[in-house]
């Protein structure tokens, strides 16, 4: 190898590592302004919102002189300015206080919850990608026909008829009248002695546990909100599906294929899905995190005990330790997810593989 | 290729076998015979703590879980029975409250119960001075005098002391709140926390307040073994307890919001209990065989109240013409159907001396004439803040519309809770339509607040349901003081049955129902009963066949 070679080589590497720096410096960037942008904007919500935060911790009955302590405790009678400062504080410490409604450290009743929206949103994105892409791939494929049509209107159902509604629909038509799943909860009582959940995610806690009769009621628990949820994956997967689908089928190097005497399964599930498959991860991702966000509706009809119900919960109370430490936890899944789904795009995207 | 199709499409079919097996297996919906289960909406709840919880659903699990030393006579409310005393005497100068404790009565963690145990109960309840510390120390009772004040003479003897002559009913149904509920001093004295004193709290030590919240120190029927906020509350039955042991091993409270959801559930048979249901739920469920109802006047008023600090609203005909505006027989035969009573005067239903004639009728002719005599015979605009939920909406809509047919037009801002209850704490609104729950089950609760109001400055110390309304009434308000001290229960009666008269007559308030409380129940329940007040929703008597 010559000199000059070995320079080029060289040169190529370092040009990586500044690529790669690049990147993660101004991913960083954003990640820090997004941070701040959130911390402020919660914060100046949290204190304009028309409703004494006092009154959240101590209800319409305390006498005055209580309420007036209490205003003192919670650093209310400090100018708005120093209250920031210190919220911004403690929040970089990864401490978001007291929750007024559980009186539990707002991390810890985080780490309770958030498990119960996990479990519910993964399950329910699989439901959706596993249905809504065959389902996408078969709509375009057969653009126009019958099936189209079909794909179409479950899509347009999933788009416009309100959660709420479809879940109480769910419960009478699945729980009331053909018993197939169980009741709104997590878990039957008889298994609130003997089973502890270990990380929060029942199904897997279950299983590590050898409690198969705790799984399958978990199981039968969890799979009406899932599937809900799945539906609304679904219809956003399918139609997003479909038009990736259509493009990539209108490309050269399908005539080419076609030409080569390629069968059209190998095309369609092959060639033309494979490469349709690298912006689906993005639209996965996406409305995974989306479900993480925690579906208020959903976890309020099938009384599930996640983070949509606690920080819904908390700001109907001002509680808003809760609210700002749940939107900042919220935040940063999604931002985590953002990336993910930006390094998996580049791992199956070709054309952005550096070299 | 023959072979190869078969086993995909069995494959398929034993998938889809197995898929059915998986959904197609009915649910056997059965409490277990042990376990009552209630389906319970107990978002407010955000301690356990007896000295610090102020909420409802709260009182009902304390009421189950915690004694005292008098508990309200649920065949006379306007009595007290002994809890934990056995007896007690009053000295002739009126002050002094002596106790006799029953003998031989242990907490549910094996400790006796004895005069110091109440005593350490009042102090630290005074001391932590929490929203419904001002039911004790109302009676001159400080965090620098209360181990004066409530003492324990010896093991079986504890000593009240008030600053004034009292009505004895008065002290004994303060008593009976849920506040004065006795811990086990030994076991909250192992879990206190240091604290640093400061100008605001004087004690070094929580006097186990932060443990307490979640934790259990009673020695009530049931014992508290475990609350997740918006989950569940379990209790167990106290096998230590001093009276009739409960019937149930457990009474386990699920968390569910929605009504339609908890009437399933009740359907179902995997809750024995639905606590939340809204009315058309409620008839769904007096129609189902396998299933009842039972409801219970609660202390609790819905009132709408005119801000005198509105000028249409401050002229005395106006406040009376309000009165006539209110069509209270379609409210109460509609969307008050079952879950409240029609009720005109500010005292619940069960109080001593409340009355129950409601004199007002809808009458839209004579609120008419009484507008013209106050000047304003074509009406005017006003606003009323009320918050998104129901009954509060159904029957803004329906005054509205009666106010309507007078010429008043009311626009209705609609709001959350706590966004419209701080707006009328500020004294900022027209008109607030809002319930008030008596703190205590002793008429002064509510007249304190509805007619009472020591100081109507913007600056006042006391903050009463008149101030809200900025209600300036110097004479009533001593009236109600007086009726505190009338020792006569008989002439004291009286003198409340006076006050709620001018209430009626002359207040910018519209009293228009005491709430019921109702629950759905499967038949197979026996004893299951609401009481009067919500730390009397007893649960130790309930069993199933």
């Amino acid at each position: 190898m010559s000199i000059v070679e070995n320079q080029a080589v060289a040169g190529r590497g370092s040009a990586r590592a500044v690529a790669i720096l690049s990147a993660l410096g101004s991913f960083l960037v954003i990640a820090v302004t997004t941070y701040l942008g959130l911390l402020a904007v919660t914060f100046f919500i949290g204190r304009v919102i028309p409703i004494d935060p006092v009154l959240a911790v101590l209800g319409d009955r305390a006498p005055t002189a209580v309420v007036e302590r209490t205003r003192r405790e919670m650093g209310l009678d400090l100018p708005l300015i120093e209250q920031f400062y210190i919220y911004v504080k403690s929040a970089l410490r990864g401490d978001f206080g007291t929750s007024v409604l559980t009186t539990n450290p707002v991390m810890s009743d985080i780490r309770r919850v958030f498990p119960a929206t996990i479990e519910l949103a993964t399950l329910g994105t699989i439901i959706g990608a596993v249905i809504g892409v065959p389902l996408g791939v078969l709509a375009a494929v057969r653009r126009g026909s019958l099936v189209d049509q079909i794909v179409r209107i479950i899509g347009l159902i999933g788009y416009s008829v309100p959660i709420f509604w479809l879940g109480l629909l769910g419960l009478v038509l699945f729980y009331a009248k053909l018993q197939w799943v169980a009741f709104p909860a997590r878990l039957d009582v008889v298994y609130e002695y003997t089973f502890t959940p270990i990380t929060g995610f029942y199904l897997l806690d279950a299983a590590m546990q050898g409690q198969w009769d705790v799984f399958y009621d978990a199981y039968r628990h969890i799979i009406l909100p899932a599937s809900l949820l799945g539906y609304f994956a679904l219809a956003y997967i399918s139609r997003m599906t479909r038009s990736f689908m259509l493009n990539e089928m209108a490309q050269e190097y399908i005539v080419a294929a076609r030409a080569k005497g390629l069968s059209e399964t190998r095309i369609i599930w092959g060639h033309a899905l494979r490469n349709a498959a690298v912006p689906m991860v993005t639209v996965i991702a996406l409305s995974y995190a989306s479900l993480l966000e925690g579906s208020v509706l959903t976890e309020t009809v099938f009384s599930w005990p996640g983070i949509g119900l606690y920080i819904t919960n908390s700001l109907q109370n001002a509680d808003m330790n809760a609210v700002l430490g749940g939107t900042i936890i919220i935040g940063s899944v999604f931002i985590a997810i953002n990336l993910l789904s930006d390094l998996l795009y580049r791992l199956l995207d070709p054309r952005t593989k550096v070299e | 290729m023959m072979l190869e199709r078969f086993a995909l499409r069995s494959r398929g079919l034993l998938a889809g076998v197995a898929m059915s097996a998986l959904l197609a297996v009915p649910a056997f919906a059965v409490t277990p015979a042990d376990t009552l289960v209630e389906g319970f909406a107990f978002d407010d709840i955000i301690s356990m703590d007896p000295g610090e919880a102020f909420e409802l659903s709260t009182a009902e699990v304390t009421g189950n879980t915690y004694d005292l030393l008098v508990r309200l006579d649920l065949s006379d409310t306007s009595k007290v029975k002994g809890d934990l005393a056995e007896s007690w005497t009053i000295s002739d100068d009126g002050l002094t409250y002596t106790f006799k404790l029953k003998p031989g009565m242990k907490f549910a963690s094996g400790n006796p119960i004895t005069a110091a145990d109440v005593a350490y109960s009042f102090e630290r309840a005074i001391k932590l001075d929490k929203s419904p510390a001002f039911i004790i120390n109302q009676f001159g009772i400080s965090g620098d005098n209360v181990t004066e004040k409530a003492k324990a003479v010896d093991d079986t003897t504890f000593q009240f002391v008030v600053d004034k002559a009292y009505a004895p009913s008065f002290v004994l149904n303060c008593l009976s709140a849920t506040v004065a509920s006795v811990v086990d001093s030994k076991l909250v004295k192992e879990h206190v926390a240091a604290v640093t004193p400061s100008a605001d709290y004087k004690w070094d030590n929580d006097f186990g307040n932060a443990w307490l919240k979640t934790g259990y120190a009673g020695s009530g029927p049931y014992k508290l073994r475990e609350w997740r906020a918006n989950e569940v509350v379990v209790l167990e039955r106290n096998d230590n307890y001093n009276g009739e042991k409960a019937k149930l091993a457990r009474v386990i409270y699920r968390f569910m919001k929605e009504s339609s959801a908890q009437r399933l559930a009740l359907e179902a048979g995997d809750i024995d209990v639905a606590r939340n249901l809204e009315p058309n739920d409620l008839d769904a469920i007096a129609k189902n065989g396998d299933l009842t109802t039972t409801s219970a006047p609660k202390g609790t008023v819905y009132y709408i109240s005119l801000n005198q600090k509105n000028a249409n609203l401050a002229k005395p005909e106006v406040r009376q013409a309000f009165k006539y505006l209110v069509d209270y027989d379609a409210l109460g035969s509609t969307i008050l159907k079952g879950i409240g009573e029609i009720h005109q005067s500010f005292l619940p239903k069960g109080d001593l001396g409340a009355i129950d004639d409601n004199p007002f009728k809808l009458d839209v002719a004579k609120a008419k004439e009484l507008l013209a005599k106050a000047g304003l015979p074509n009406g005017f605009s006003v606003t009323m803040d009320v918050r998104s939920k129901q009954p509060e909406t159904g029957m803004a809509e329906s005054i509205q519309q009666t106010l309507g047919q007078a010429g008043i037009k009311l626009e209705i801002i609609p709001g959350d809770g706590k966004q419209t209850l701080t707006k009328y704490r500020a004294r900022n609104h027209d008109i607030y339509i809002g319930q008030w729950g008596q703190d205590y089950f002793d008429p002064n609760s509510n007249a304190q607040t509805f007619a009472s109001n020591p100081d109507n400055s913007d600056a006042a110390k006391i903050k009463t349901l008149a101030w809200r309304n900025a209600w300036d009434i110097p004479d009533l308000t001593k009236q109600t003081e007086a009726a505190l001290l009338e020792k006569d229960s008989a002439k004291r009666a009286d003198m409340y049955k006076d006050l709620q008269k001018k209430i009626l007559d002359t207040s910018p308030f519209v009293v228009i129902h005491q709430q019921l409380e109702v629950a759905g129940l499967r038949k197979n329940l026996k004893g299951f009963a609401l009481g009067p007040s919500f730390d009397t929703n007893f649960v130790g008597a309930v069993s199933k066949e």
